[in-house]
């Protein structure tokens, strides 16, 4: 069978996101092993950078345009992604695992009669077959899956494949204005949070815990985020006491992260904590408490309070950027 | 107003989950199940849209006999109906899916409630999957609803933020922490739920297309070196991460 993969961009404010680019950088990967095509769509009302997809390897891009698709609405986006896939003979459909593409692509599957997994952190086709390796009950295991139908809709999730800039190609992109739009679920406003950063997207993540004391002291976890260019994390039990927003929550019930590194201050790694963080690249865990869980997964641990370790950390990093 | 809630039976998420040692399935031993944590938030919500505008509320639950332990907590919250749609085999998201919508287009739904996800796969899909077979209108992760006349108003959880989502009914939305805070059962409530009926049904048959082959424990991560006991081990913590890790 041959192949025709399919990527689809996912803009927010004009820009595509570095999550899509990861996936266009796996699938243009993918596509070369299996002699296959692969082609991106995206959606909007002006992107900036377009262009850029060339740099993952992708050689065409499909951009649906109108003024009214700058913010995202399921019941139009849907019917774009879906004509486009059967117009094309797409059967194999990339999303990111994200806030849209967790909504998007099983609205897809159902039109295109299509297979779903979602949350991938591994994707192969052999013989015709596609595979994909995916965490479940919160990253304690993974099942591996195989997906049997026409047209297999797969997301994958943020931060497992990096996004290499491995190509010149110049992409071809074919704009197509479009009208008839179906807007009966759109989004109205975006309302940004606080923080600056979401955890979500962060290559680094400071998060702080109960061990913290106090809701003021989170601005040693906020310094240290800055120097770092990270985003601020926090355990439900802060969340709970009302000392961080829910955003920051990192969990079972909050979100769940794959940095870079993560830097866990005075929490004592729950299983439900760890549930959200566990496969972060690398771990840090500053607590008083030696026989803390989180010291099982920390690739790096002080044991000692974090009211001496985290200024003397500050100073150090300021140190070295100092030099930088 | 006719409300349907679809809930699900999953492991506590406290649970150790081990792998059998043919690779094929979650050890059950030991093992607790309960009302999926996130379907309370779509109770809650049900139950709040039927004080304002009157209605019912039906539950769902597919699955095995078990299954009626999670109907019967939503029951007791304050439910009135109870439908079990009885199959012990295998079924993908769809094949649920579409279980669950060919049962809620008897019912006339205005709006239709699920968790944003099952703590069991994690998928958090089965909603959005039934909202386009039913050819509802659909909201997920919801942390705020608003229902005046036909119009819907939502909030959504996205990275970074959040979208206000305009819509109408019939709607579909899948429920997220911070939509509202979940009632206890009350003592009357669990005496009153043992009196309801539950249901049972045979759901419809649909070829399930994603196959799981098996599962595997991740790589026990070596727990790590303790670099320092004091404040001293800043500097070496740097030092690692910058020329070890590379990470800053
Ligand atoms: C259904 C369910 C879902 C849940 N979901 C989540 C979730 O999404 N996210 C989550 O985080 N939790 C979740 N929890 C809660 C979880 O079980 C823990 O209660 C919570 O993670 C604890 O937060 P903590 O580590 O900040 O607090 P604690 O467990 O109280 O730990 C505080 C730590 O700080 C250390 N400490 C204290 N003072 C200092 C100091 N001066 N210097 C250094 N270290 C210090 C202590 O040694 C201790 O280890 C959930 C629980 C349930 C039942
Ligand atoms: N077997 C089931 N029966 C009824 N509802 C379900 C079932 N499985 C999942 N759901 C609902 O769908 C939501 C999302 O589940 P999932 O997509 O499996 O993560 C859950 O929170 C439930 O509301």
């Amino acid at each position: 069978m041959e192949n025709k993969i399919l990527v689809f961009l996912e803009q927010r404010n004009g820009f595509i996101k570095k999550s899509s680019f990861e996936i266009a950088s796996y699938a243009s990967a993918l596509s070369q092993k299996l002699n296959a095509t692969v082609e991106a769509l995206t959606i909007g009302k002006e992107i900036t950078n377009l262009q850029e997809v060339g740099n993952y390897g992708i050689s065409k891009v499909y951009f649906y345009k109108n003024p009214e698709l700058e913010l995202y609405s399921s019941s139009a986006y849907k019917k774009i992604v879906s004509n486009h896939i059967k117009e094309n003979e797409n059967n194999l459909v990339l999303f990111s695992n994200t806030a849209m593409g967790k909504e998007l692509s099983p609205l897809v599957a159902v039109i295109n009669q299509g297979a779903l997994s979602v949350d991938c952190t591994k994707l192969d086709v052999e013989n015709d077959s596609v595979k994909v390796i995916r965490p479940v009950y919160a990253g304690k295991a993974f099942m591996t899956a195989e997906l049997k139908g026409n047209v297999n809709v797969i997301s994958i999730r943020p931060n497992t494949f990096p996004a290499n800039k491995t190509s010149e190609l110049n992409s071809e992109i074919i704009e197509k204005y479009i009208e008839d739009l179906d807007l009966s679920v759109r989004v109205t406003e975006v309302v940004k949070s606080d923080s600056k950063l979401d955890v979500t997207e962060a290559d680094i993540i400071v998060s702080g815990g109960r061990g913290l004391k106090a809701p003021e002291n989170f601005k040693l976890v906020e310094e240290l985020s800055q120097l770092l260019g990270a985003a601020t994390g926090a355990s439900r039990a802060v969340v709970d006491a009302g000392w961080r927003p829910h955003g920051e929550q990192v969990g079972q019930t909050g979100k769940t992260v794959s940095p870079n590194l993560y830097i866990a201050l005075g929490i004592s790694g729950a299983i439900q904590h760890l549930a959200g963080m566990r496969s972060s690249k690398y771990i840090v865990a500053i607590n008083k408490d030696k026989d803390a869980p989180i010291f099982q997964i920390a690739d790096y641990g002080i044991v000692a309070d974090l009211f001496d370790v985290v200024p003397e950390l500050i100073n150090e990093l300021k140190k070295i950027r100092g030099n930088e | 107003m006719k409300l349907v809630v679809c809930v699900s039976y999953v492991p506590d998420t406290a649970s150790k989950i081990n792998v059998s040692l043919d690779g094929k399935t979650i050890e059950q031993a030991g093992v607790t199940y309960i009302l999926n944590p996130y379907d309370e938030f779509a109770i809650e919500e049900a139950l709040k849209l039927k004080e304002k505008f009157g209605g019912e509320v039906d539950i769902i639950s597919l699955g095995g006999d078990k299954n009626k332990e999670s109907i019967q907590k939503a029951l007791a919250m304050g439910a009135d109906n109870g439908i079990l749609l009885k199959d012990d085999s295998y079924r993908d998201s769809v094949a649920i899916a579409f279980g669950l919508a060919e049962e809620i287009k008897t019912l006339n739904a205005d709006v239709v409630l699920f968790g944003k996800q099952s703590v069991d796969y994690d998928n958090g899909i089965i909603g959005q999957l039934t909202a386009e077979l039913l050819g509802f209108n659909c909201v997920s992760v919801v942390t705020k609803l608003d229902i005046t006349d036909n119009k819907v108003t939502a909030e959504r959880e996205i990275e970074g933020g959040k979208e206000i989502v305009s819509t109408s009914l019939p709607v579909v939305i899948t429920g997220q922490k911070g939509l509202n805070e979940p009632r206890y059962a009350s003592l009357k409530g669990i005496m009153a739920a043992k009196k309801k009926v539950i249901t049972e049904k045979t759901p419809v048959q649909f070829e399930s297309k994603v196959l799981i082959d098996g599962f595997t424990k991740p790589a026990s991560k070596q727990a790590g070196k303790i670099i320092g006991t004091d404040a001293s081990a800043a500097a070496e913590l740097v030092r690692l991460l910058k020329d070890e890790a590379k990470v800053i």
